[in-house]
């Protein structure tokens, strides 16, 4: 019952996401503005409840598996894929690099700089 | 048994959804036991092996994508509800959020148009046609996310999915070892690149690395899908495709 009630919880959030995207007609996606819904929610009321907390980790802990599904889909587009294949190989594999090499050097300085930018305001303020 | 029962079992099989449904958990289970058995290394992912075992098995008894996909929809429509209850670490995690709420910013928002922008600009280089450039677009985003862009910007929503998967997979396998390489320490750091890059494969990784790698992971692969939705269809427009 109490995995039931957190994964009710769950689609009840992603319903709600999927109908105001549609209401409003914004671009966001409806399970993503579900979260935030959800995350919103969890600030106001200032915990987690159990059932939830079950059916989160259910979930987040086999992530990988729900992509199973649409990576075999790769077969429907074997044809496409053989055409163009260096494009879409190459721009694949080093832009997936680049992103991942740029963005955690950008975190690496920021963070430190901020460290540093408060550490000093701090002793400023002694 | 005779073959006429034979191929009539098969003929029940192939219409209903339980087939695809059973060998996709049997084949992830399969592939996440052999992942454990080369102690946890990333070349092993369980998506990878788990997607060749079952594309085998398909080609080899001549089922289509679309009949499999009866029964692994399933599975596949669990990447909603999966998405939602990534607000749970989110909120545990929260406390260390707010003080990082200013790098996390800077770094999502340059993380996300760097995927789009060298995913398009390398694929216009090596002479890929607009329809790949687009479907390539928003691949660092999560797969539901990713395929909803791609059809707004004139992408190939199918095919984006499996670049989805192929970008995860590079992130989860290179990833820890990028990082190695380039001297970063910091879970929250390693998360962040993680998260925006190769989203839920990536995340599904960093989970394995630490849960606050994990945490972070999650965060940023849940705050770039929003910014993927927001920025790529904009900045295809300022590039003028």
């Amino acid at each position: 019952m109490n995995f039931l009630n957190g994964m009710t919880l769950l689609l009840v959030y992603q319903l709600a996401g999927e109908v105001t995207v549609r209401l409003l007609a914004v671009p966001i996606p409806g399970p993503v503005l579900g979260m935030v819904m959800l995350f919103l929610t969890l600030m106001i009321r200032g915990r987690t409840p159990e059932p939830l907390q079950n059916a989160s980790t259910a979930l987040l802990s086999h992530l990988s598996l729900l992509f199973v599904p649409a990576g075999v889909g790769m077969m429907a587009h074997f044809d496409r894929i053989a055409d163009e294949w260096l494009p879409i190989t190459l721009a694949l594999f080093f832009s997936t690099i680049i992103t991942m090499v740029a963005t955690a050097g950008i975190m690496q300085v920021t963070t430190r700089w901020f460290a540093r930018r408060q550490q000093g305001g701090d002793q400023a303020d002694e | 048994m005779n073959e006429p029962a034979i191929r009539d079992i098969w003929v029940y099989l192939s219409t209903s959804p339980l087939l695809g449904l059973t060998i996709t958990l049997v084949a992830y289970g399969l592939a996440y036991r052999l992942y454990l058995k080369s102690n946890s290394s990333p070349l092993v992912n369980p998506v990878v092996t788990s997607v060749a075992m079952l594309i085998a098995v398909l080609m080899v008894t001549g089922t289509s994508y679309s009949e499999y996909f009866e029964g692994g929809q399933f599975v596949h429509f669990l990447l909603g509800p999966a998405t939602v209850a990534l607000a749970v670490p989110l909120y545990d995690q929260f406390s260390r959020l707010r003080q990082l709420w200013l790098p996390v910013t800077i770094s999502l928002v340059c993380g996300v148009v760097i995927a789009a922008g060298s995913s398009i600009g390398l694929a216009w280089l090596l002479g890929g046609s607009t329809e790949i450039q687009m479907s390539l677009a928003p691949k660092s985003a999560t797969a539901p996310v990713a395929m909803g862009i791609s059809e707004t910007i004139g992408g190939i929503p199918s095919l984006t999915a499996v670049l989805v998967v192929a970008t995860g997979i590079v992130g989860a396998v290179l990833g820890t070892k990028l990082f190695e390489w380039m001297r970063i320490t910091d879970d929250s750091v390693k998360g962040i690149a993680m998260g925006v890059a190769a989203h839920g494969i990536g995340t599904a990784r960093a989970f394995q690395v630490s849960s606050q790698m994990g945490a972070f992971s999650g965060l940023a692969m849940a705050l770039s899908a929003f910014a993927t939705a927001l920025i790529v269809p904009w900045l295809v427009d300022l590039i003028g495709i």
